[in-house]
C-alpha cells in the first residue's frame, strides 16, 4: 500500500527533495514523499485481502487527516 | 507531607521515552509523588493524574507516536480520561494522544525540517483546563521546546471547531517554532481534562534552568490530581 501526505498538507520533505533536485540542475514543479509498505497476508480472495488491508490502514497505515492511502494487490501463487 | 497532600502522579515510560525521569523529578520537586508506568502495564495503579512524557517512543518509527497508542498501558491510560482523570501529553506524549484519538488534529514534521531546542514564548488563550487554571488569559509562559515533529496541523472545519469550543488553549507567541497551523502549541479535548503541548513544562521549573514558568502548568495538574484523590469516590 502507498501512503501520501493529502493534497494541500505541507510536506517539508518533499520540498527538501525538490530544492535539492533543482541544485542537482533538474526542472521539477514539485515533489512529495509518501510511503510505501509491502504487505504478505493470506487471504481466500482478493476482495478479503483488500478489505483486510482496508483496516490496517484506518486503524495504523494512516492517519487520515493528514495521508491519503492506495492499495494495490499483487496474487502469489 | 502526609500522602493525600501528596497526590500521586503516573508517569508513562515507554521503548524511547527519555523525558519521564526529567517529568518525575518536576512532579517531585512541586510536590506530588511521581509513579512510573511501564508501556505493557494493563492498570495504572491509584494515581490523581496522567502525564505521557517526551521523547521518541517506538523511535518514531511509521509516525510519532503511532506505535505507542497500542501499548497496552494506552488502554488504561483512556479509560482514566473517560472517568474525567486528568491526563497531560508532553512532546512525543501530545503525539501519542493526537494518534490515540484523545486528542484532535495530528503532528506533522517541522515546516524548516530542523530539530528546533530553544526556549519560545508562549500565550494563554484559555484557562478553563486544570492544567492553566493557574494562568490568566493573554498570560506569558517562556518554556522551551526540542522536537522534530510539532507542527500541529488540523483541516479547515476542525480548526474552526477546536476555536468554537475554545480547545485551543496556547499559542507560540512572536516565534512559531515549526510552523503550526495557527500558531498553535496546545489544545485539550472538549471536556477540558486532557491536555496535550509541545513545549515541556517539565524543562522549566527551575531558575538554574532559566525559567520557571513551566510550574504554572504542572502545579495545576498537581492540584487537580490532589483534588481528584480527595474526592469521595461514588
Amino acid at each position: 500500500m502507498l501512503v501520501r501526505p493529502k493534497p494541500g498538507i505541507l510536506d517539508p520533505q518533499g520540498k527538501a527533495v525538490e530544492n535539492s533536485l533543482r541544485h542537482l540542475g533538474f526542472t521539477v514543479d514539485g515533489a512529495r514523499v509518501g510511503r510505501l509498505v509491502d504487505l504478505e497476508v493470506e487471504a481466500s480472495d482478493p476482495e478479503q485481502a483488500r478489505a483486510e488491508v482496508e483496516r490496517m490502514c484506518a486503524e495504523l497505515l494512516a492517519n487520515p487527516l493528514i495521508e491519503s492511502y492506495e492499495i494495490e494487490l499483487r496474487e502469489d501463487a | 507531607m502526609s500522602e493525600a497532600q501528596r497526590p500521586r502522579i503516573a508517569v508513562l515510560v515507554f521503548p524511547g521515552s527519555n523525558d519521564d525521569r526529567d517529568a518525575a523529578l518536576a512532579l517531585e520537586a512541586l510536590g506530588a509523588e511521581p509513579v512510573l508506568v511501564w508501556h505493557a502495564d494493563r492498570d495504572l495503579p491509584e494515581v490523581g493524574a496522567v502525564v505521557l512524557p517526551g521523547g521518541f517512543s517506538y523511535g518514531d518509527y511509521l509516525r510519532a507516536g503511532a506505535i505507542a497508542r497500542f501499548s497496552p498501558a494506552m488502554r488504561a491510560v483512556a479509560d482514566f480520561a473517560a472517568e474525567g482523570g486528568p491526563v497531560l501529553g508532553i512532546c512525543n506524549g501530545f503525539q501519542v494522544l493526537c494518534e490515540a484519538g484523545l486528542l484532535p488534529g495530528a503532528l506533522r514534521p517541522n515546516e524548516s525540517l530542523s530539530f528546533v531546542c530553544r526556549d519560545v514564548a508562549l500565550r494563554v488563550e484559555r484557562t478553563e483546563t486544570p492544567f492553566l487554571a493557574r494562568c490568566e488569559v493573554g498570560q506569558r509562559l517562556t518554556i522551551p521546546v526540542k522536537h522534530g515533529e510539532g507542527c500541529f496541523f488540523a483541516d479547515a472545519d476542525l480548526l474552526a471547531a477546536l476555536d468554537e469550543a475554545g480547545q485551543i488553549v496556547l499559542r507560540y507567541d512572536e516565534v512559531n517554532p515549526n510552523g503550526s497551523i495557527d500558531d498553535i502549541a496546545g489544545v485539550v479535548n472538549q471536556e477540558g481534562n486532557i491536555m496535550g503541548l509541545m513545549p515541556h513544562p517539565e524543562h522549566a521549573v527551575d531558575q538554574l534552568l532559566g525559567s520557571t514558568d513551566g510550574a504554572f502548568i504542572l502545579n495545576g495538574l498537581v492540584e487537580a490530581a490532589r483534588e481528584r484523590l480527595l474526592a469521595p469516590t461514588v
